[in-house]
Parts: structure tokens; sequence; C-alpha cells
């Protein structure tokens, strides 16, 4: 009872109704959706905890990472290798890509904050790392190098989700309990002492520090669940693409364009990276749709950053905290 | 919450060859009330730094009750019974009053409801129990230095380092500011040391005064005394103060 209390006290009545209801349709969508619309909202559920994950780490406890491809990237290729050289089944290759980011991800961290590295300097350090480890599994032959790796795709008529071979609906509920859990999760950590002292660190290490707060190890707490879970969104990536290239899933955009969601929805807020997230994909499809058949590259990606641009430029603190201010759910302006 | 003494002892701390402080002792009794003064530039705020943890002396010891605090960082200083404010308040600005003083008070329990009820308590004493849900950054700044107090003792600390939280004050502001120290020190018996500018508020709270003056105790005495001392007065007054 008492995780019930603080994951929903104090949340006005209307809007646990709004998120009920919303969970209820997410979960009977892709009975009446077409499939193409569940692949879409695969996507967004796929940002979503991405987005969540970043969040923890710049959201909550003010530090800039630009590199969060790298652990996509990592457990993308550690599960997938697991499952392609030994035989080992995703669930049980989550252990080993979770650890594997987790242990880069704290040497980033170690070497940031120990050396007080901040700001956009500990950005660039993230960036180099990522860079670092494109190069790196662009030329490990054993995965592939450059040509990309490989998952097995077999065409069966059942779907198979201990070893993550199936059907899109199959990743969709699997994303969308990811999305839920890391949404609790996170909402349990922010009503705890660790969420109040990352938000202390944020707001003012040195007064953070002055009040008590070891500044240092709440840091690496955060550089670690946020690279270990984000480790676990790519291991289900990996699972429902079915195939890795370093180009790709190391690359600098795909670092940005997880961070959108959560910028687009609110910077450390809980429910921004989820809303960031849904209207970002929806206007990447939107723009795809729209600009179908012209023979101009690149009017899509034009019009998509033109979409960002007006959203930065108009709500500046992200569509979430200016909705819930409109909703009445928002009593004294916090980041919720 | 009791007070601890505190020993500064021959203290020293240099940037690039500045003496910001130079060898300053002195002692604070447990459950007294001590400020130090001086001019602008003196090393009040780098002392303050000092024995915070901020800066680690680069002689000199500084102790707390038994306990010596050189070299410890300032998360340990705090956790020793050490809490303080800074002269610039660093208020944890989008955050509500209520929760810059819960995390103060999580220092002394994991608790969040606990900390928030002892926050609350706080702030009611201080006179912010109304602005608690209100953003740090939309505070005057008479009720920022306020919040700076309350965060600093709802950590529990036995000892308060207090960096002129009375200037910009109005003089009603002050005498509340004054009478609430006061009260707090009797009623919980903590060290408090203060630096200040606002003499009317040394003169009514502080039992010693220690002068500093280019990184360098000039003065120590009651209030009455150093205000009569000669050194001080030449180097508020200038050559002819005397």
């Amino acid at each position: 009872m008492a995780i019930i209390e603080r994951l929903f006290g104090g949340v006005p009545r209307r809007a646990l109704v709004g998120l009920a209801m919303l969970a209820a349709v997410l979960l009977l969508a892709p009975f009446v959706v077409s499939p193409f619309v569940v692949t879409v909202i695969l996507l967004m559920f796929y940002f979503a905890y991405v987005g969540q994950a970043w969040n923890i780490m710049m959201g909550f406890a003010g530090q800039l990472s630009l590199g969060h491809s790298l652990y996509i990237g990592l457990g993308a290729y550690a599960a997938a290798a697991l499952y392609m050289k030994a035989g080992i089944g995703p669930w049980a290759g989550i252990f080993l890509a979770i650890a594997l980011a987790m242990a880069v991800g704290g040497i980033i961290g170690y070497l940031g904050f120990r050396f007080a590295i901040t700001g956009v300097y500990f950005a660039l350090l993230t960036i180099a790392f990522a860079e670092f480890f494109r190069i790196l599994f662009d030329h490990i032959d054993w995965l592939g190098a450059s040509a990309g790796y490989y998952l097995k795709v077999e065409n069966r008529q059942e779907n198979d989700p201990f070893n993550l071979r199936g059907s899109p609906t199959m990743f969709y509920y699997i994303m969308f309990g990811l999305v839920v859990l890391a949404f609790g999760l996170c909402r349990w950590l922010l009503t705890g002492r660790l969420g109040h002292y990352w938000l202390a660190i944020r707001e003012d290490p040195e007064a953070a520090q002055a009040t008590g707060i070891e500044v240092f190890r709440y840091k690496m707490m955060a550089v670690l669940l946020s690279s270990g879970m984000t480790a676990l969104g790519g291991v289900f990536i990996a699972f429902y693409n079915n195939n890795l290239y370093p180009e790709q899933i190391f690359s600098m955009g795909r670092s940005i364009e997880l961070l959108l969601g959560p910028i687009i929805g609110g910077l450390g807020t809980l429910f921004g990276p989820i809303l960031g997230s849904a209207l970002l994909v929806l206007v990447g499809e939107i723009m795809t749709d729209l600009t179908e058949g012209s023979q101009l590259a690149g009017l899509k990606q034009i019009f998509y950053g033109l979409v960002v641009l007006l959203i930065v430029l108009f709500l500046p603190g992200g569509v979430w905290p200016w909705l819930a201010r409109l909703c009445g759910f928002d009593r004294d302006g916090e980041r919720k | 919450m009791s007070g601890a003494a505190l020993t500064v002892d021959a203290v020293g701390k240099s940037f690039r060859g500045l003496r910001a402080v130079h060898d300053v002792s002195f002692d604070v009794p447990a459950g007294a009330i001590q400020a130090v003064i001086g001019p602008n530039g003196a090393g009040k705020t780098t002392l303050f730094n000092l024995i915070a943890g901020v800066f680690k002396p680069d002689q000199g010891t500084v102790r707390l009750g038994d306990r010596t605090l050189n070299g410890l960082r300032p998360d340990q200083i705090c956790a020793a019974g050490v809490g303080r404010t800074f002269q610039i308040v660093k208020p944890f600005k989008t955050l509500t009053v209520e929760k810059n003083v819960t995390i103060g008070a999580l220092r002394q329990t994991t608790s969040v409801p606990q900390a928030r009820d002892e926050a609350r308590a706080i702030l009611d004493r201080l006179g912010l129990y109304d602005k608690r849900n209100m953003l740090a950054s939309n505070l005057t700044l008479p009720d920022r230095k306020r919040l700076e107090v309350a965060r600093a003792l709802a950590t529990g600390p036995k000892l308060l380092l207090l960096d002129e939280v009375m200037a910009g004050l109005r003089p009603t502001e002050t005498d509340q500011m004054v009478a609430f120290l006061r009260g707090l020190n009797e009623s919980s018996g903590v060290t408090i040391l203060l630096i200040e500018h606002v003499m009317r508020a040394v003169m009514a709270l502080s039992q010693r005064v220690v002068v500093l003056h280019h990184g360098e105790k000039i003065a120590e005495g009651t209030p009455a005394e150093v205000t009569r001392d000669r050194a001080v007065l030449q180097v508020y007054l200038g050559e002819g103060g005397h």
C-alpha cells in the first residue's frame, strides 16, 4: 500500500482517470487499428522508453548526455551476439546488455565527475565515447563489422516471446510494458530521497553538496541507471529490427533523436518523454505521408525540423507543462 | 539537536600566492553565538569555505567538538553537523520552497514524508509556511535569505554558519531574524557563527566578535570591546579614526 500511496499520492483524480483511460485504449488498440498503426505506436513506445531513461540523467540529475546511442548499441549488440553465437535468449541476454552498458556508462561518469568535467564538456565526453564505439564496432569482423549484423528471421505462425521472435503486436505489448514500468519507476524515484537528491544536484551542485548530498555518488547512480535502462531498449529494438549497423545504431543522429522526445515533451517531467515521443513520431509519419511522391529529397526533414523549431520557440518548457497547466493538473509550476 | 564547539587553529589559505586567510585562530564555545566581521575582501567568506570544506586549508586545523574537519568533503562536513548558508543565495530555483527544505531534512531521515513534516515545521518558524508551494525562484530576496537558513537548519546542524543572512533586509526584518536566531539558539542550543555587516544585528546577537582584515585576525572580544579597539577603528574608518 505504501508503494501505491507513493506512486499515486497527490495526483489529481482527473489525471488518474485520464491515465487509466489512455492505458486501456493503448491495450485495446492492436485489436482495432491496422498493423501499420501498430508499428507506429510501437515506435512511439520505444522513443518514450529510451527518452524516459535519458531524462533520468539530464532531466532529473542535470547531466547532459549526447551519446546515448552508445548504450542502445551496446545493448543491441550484446543481446544479438549472445543469441546468434551462443543460443542464449534475449531475456537472459538482457543481463549482459545492461551490465555492459552500465560498465561503459560508469567509466564515462567516473571520468566526468571525478575530474570535474561538467556541462558541455561532459556532453562532449559522451559524444567521444559513442563515436569511439561506433568506429570500434565498424571493425569487429566477428560481429559483421561495417557490413552489419543480422538476426535470423524465421517465418513462423506463432509468436515466441521467450526468444522475442514474433509479430509487431508482440513487440507492441512488450514495449508498452517497458514504458509503464519506466514511468512507474521514475515516479517512484522522484518521490523518494534519491529523486530529491537528483533534483538538488540539477539545480545547484554546490548547494546540494553543502546540504549533505554526496554529489559524485548520486550523479553516478543517475548515469548507471540511465545507461542500463537505455541498453534494455537497445535489446528490444535489435530483436524487432533484426539488423544492426554500427553507422546507424551508434550514430550521433540516433542520440539526438532519442533526446528530442523528452525535450519537446518537457525536460525533467515524467509525462514529457511519453508525450514528446508520441508527438514527434506522429509529426514524422505525417510528414512522410505529405511528402510522399515529392521529388525533393530532404523535404520531410525540413518540415520535421520546422515543427520542432516552432514547439521549442513557443513552448520552451515543453508541451507537457503547458498542457498540464491547461488541464489544471499543475498547481505550483514545478516540473512534474 | 544541541551545539558543538568550533575550534579554528592557525588556519591559512592562499590562492596563487595571495594570502586570503592567514594564521587565524579562535574558538566558539558550544551553544555560543559569535560573529566574524571585517571589511570587504577581509577573507570572511573564505574562512567559512575553509570550515565548510569547500576549500582545504593549507595550514592549520578546524575541529567541531573532538572531530577534525580538515580534508573532509562539504557533504561529510554537513553530515558531521555543520549547516551553512551562502552569501549569494543558492536556492534550488525551480523547486518549491517546501522541497528545498525537505531536501535538507533528508539528511536526517530517509523518509520523504517525515522530512516534509520537519521542513514544514521549520518553514513555519521562519514565517515561510504560507509560501511553501511557491517556486524558490519566485521568492523575494529577504525570503530567499530565510530559505537559506531554513534549508541549512533542516540538515540538523550542531553549528550553523550564516553568511550575511541579514544583508538586504529591512530593519524590521533584521529584528525578526535576530529574534528567530536567538530563539533558535536558546531552544536548541545550536552554536552559531555568523558573518555580518549589519552591526545592529551583530551587537544584538553575538557574545563575541572576531575581526578579520587582509585575511588576518586583528581583534577579538565582546562587541563593545571590538568597537572601541584602535586597530578595528583604523580599518573601518581609516588612519585618522582614533
